[in-house]
């Protein structure tokens, strides 16, 4: 029958094997992530945290799912579209759902496109061609809607 | 109760009351904002409702485990708490940083980054709050009689919760990096350190509800906390599957993700023997109710539900849909609320004097806010499941799906009613006869 010391000792080599594995993996991983961000993704970033964008939107899959996800929206809606809204100084209100009217200027628009561009540009595993998944269902949607 | 000093305990347990309140009040505000009743956004859009709801969630359950430990500490070391105005300043210090937090997120004074919005400024006071709280836990700890594995498991949980709040305060110009390092404050906080916590506050009430040997219940503490480390460190992995890291992330995450389940059931499986095997029924009931509750339902919320949809296959559907919330929902309430208001329920009547241990409003608030909870959970799932099929694989825009899916909202909100009044049932008890009385000092 298991004893309190090796109980104690099962606890002790696993937390310190798993969480060293952990920190080799962090280490492989993080060794091929881009960290030169160019200035305007990087400004980009700082105005979609200082909007708590996340606070509605999801983007890579990460937010609070109120508002749509934006890992593509460039690719999407286009650019014109992304920066009309930021632009907008009116209400935006889309399916019913509330947006705030941020009015930004252009320069910090063209900004958030360029942080936007920078995401959609990511290998996501797969994630990044969720959001763009047409099934043949759809297809059919779509074509009765057209005609 | 044992020792004077564990009355502190009472007034970081009345914080989380009023800071659970102000959740779950702001949780209707987005309920009703996902209808399209949002009379308020022009003061509090949705952004400002979300960040409230979950800081105060973190908030509250911390302060919650602040309490307990400064109820189990004393009493596990045998001594009365070092310096115990320090604690009632750190308290003071406590509520001001959380007011003005919340306050702040009310003129968007905020980091904009899920679970760690708190400005940075005030990170810095969260941070010398936290070490306050936790010298004047190991001073206890060292001039105590006694120095058992709970309260060395309880500080341990507490302290490396202290540490991983440091890579959230590391700015980076790249959102993968930034992505990467916010999961290990949030994710090593409630499936890793904060789970050393919740351990070692089960195996306190264990000892005291069933009156099994010590050394046995400490003995599967650590094995419950040893397999949580196991596959919960590497289990950070499921978050990593899709913010721009390697894919090696989808083979050690899947992997130990899948066998995270297994730390959750080992605590619910430890929990229900220990009671099983108990001599001694202590008649705190409700206590038990709420200590037998904490370990099963977070197996359902934490365990089932998260493996239902952290697999790398499913999660690419299911990843930031409403089949999340569903999970995070159950989880948070199963291992850490439930954990929070069971050590209350038990320390209460000790702290009082009042034999409070089997009454009827504390019966209809175990069980209404269990059942709302689980009626929010089937809601967030349906709403989840049917958003899943209709914008990941049918290919409908977000918004009309939201629209489709409405009808479960409606459901939530229901849940969330029920939730609430057994909620409100738990707090009329809490500040009616919640209030310590030196008389029940125990002789």
């Amino acid at each position: 029958m298991l004893s309190k010391q090796q109980a104690k000792i099962f606890f002790l080599v696993g937390t310190f094997v798993t969480f060293a594995i952990f920190i080799g993996l962090t280490i492989y991983s993080l060794d091929q992530v881009q960290t030169k961000i160019p200035a305007d993704v990087a400004h980009g970033k700082q105005i979609w945290e200082k909007n708590n964008c996340m606070g509605c939107h999801t983007i890579m899959g990460e937010g609070a799912y109120y508002a749509p996800e934006l890992t593509n929206v460039i690719k999407r809606r286009g650019p014109d579209f992304v920066r009309a809204v930021l632009m907008s100084k009116s209400p935006w209100q889309p399916h019913g759902r509330k947006m705030v009217a941020y009015g930004m200027s252009k320069a910090d628009a063209d900004d958030m496109i360029a942080f936007f561009k920078w995401i959609g540009n990511l290998n996501l595993n797969g994630f990044e061609k969720v959001d763009r998944t047409i099934s043949p269902l759809a297809k059919n949607h779509m074509k009765q809607n057209n005609n | 109760m044992k020792y004077k000093t564990q009355k502190v305990a009472y007034w970081f347990w009345a914080l989380s009351m009023l800071l659970l309140t102000i959740q779950l009040t702001y949780g209707f505000i987005m309920g009703f904002a996902r209808l399209g009743y949002d009379g308020l956004h022009q003061w509090i859009p949705f952004n400002t409702a979300h960040t409230v709801h979950l800081n105060t969630l973190v908030v509250w359950l911390l302060s919650g485990f602040m309490g307990a430990a400064y109820y189990i500490i004393p009493e596990e070391s045998e001594t009365e708490l070092w310096k115990p105005k320090l604690a009632y300043v750190q308290l003071i210090a406590l509520t001001l940083v959380g007011v003005a937090a919340l306050a702040g997120f009310h003129f968007n004074i905020w980091e904009g980054r899920k679970f760690l919005e708190i400005p940075r400024e005030l990170d810095w006071l969260v941070a010398i709050d936290v070490i306050l709280f936790l010298v004047i836990l190991l001073m206890t700890i060292l001039k105590g009689k006694k120095k058992s594995t709970t309260v060395w498991v309880l500080f341990g949980g507490l302290t490396s919760a202290a540490l991983l709040y440091l890579p959230g305060m590391i700015t980076f110009d790249s959102q993968v990096l930034d992505s990467f390092f916010r999961w290990w404050v949030v994710h090593l906080w409630v499936e890793g350190v904060w789970e050393l916590i919740m351990g070692g506050i089960l195996a306190f009430l264990l000892i005291k509800l069933t009156g099994v040997d010590r050394e046995v219940i400490e003995k599967w503490l650590y094995v419950v906390i040893g397999l949580t480390f196991l596959s919960g460190i590497l289990g950070t992995g499921h978050h990593y599957y899709y913010i721009g890291v390697n894919k090696i992330w989808l083979i050690v995450g899947g992997i130990f993700s899948a066998l995270e389940p297994l730390a959750f059931l080992a605590m619910t499986l430890w929990a229900l023997n220990m009671y099983r095997k108990g001599e001694k029924k202590h008649p705190n009931k409700m206590a038990v109710y709420w200590t037998l509750g904490a370990a099963i339902v977070s197996f359902l919320g934490a365990g089932v539900l998260g493996l239902a949809h952290t697999l790398p296959q499913t999660n690419l559907y299911t990843h930031g849909t409403l089949v999340t919330a569903m999970h995070g929902h159950l989880a948070f309430w199963g291992a850490y609320a439930m954990i929070v208001l069971a050590i209350i329920t038990y320390a209460l009547p000790n702290l009082t004097g009042r034999k409070l241990y089997n009454h009827a409003r504390g019966r209809l608030a175990f069980w209404l806010s269990n059942v709302g909870m689980l009626i929010m959970v089937s809601a967030f799932a349906a709403a989840g499941v049917a958003q899943v099929y209709m914008e990941r694989i049918l290919g409908y825009g977000f918004g009309e799906v939201q629209n489709e899916i409405a009808v479960h909202f409606w459901v939530l909100i229901i849940g969330a009613t029920i939730l609430s009044t057994g909620i409100i049932l738990f707090i009329i008890d809490f500040v009616k006869y919640g209030l310590p009385n030196d008389e029940a000092l125990e002789a």
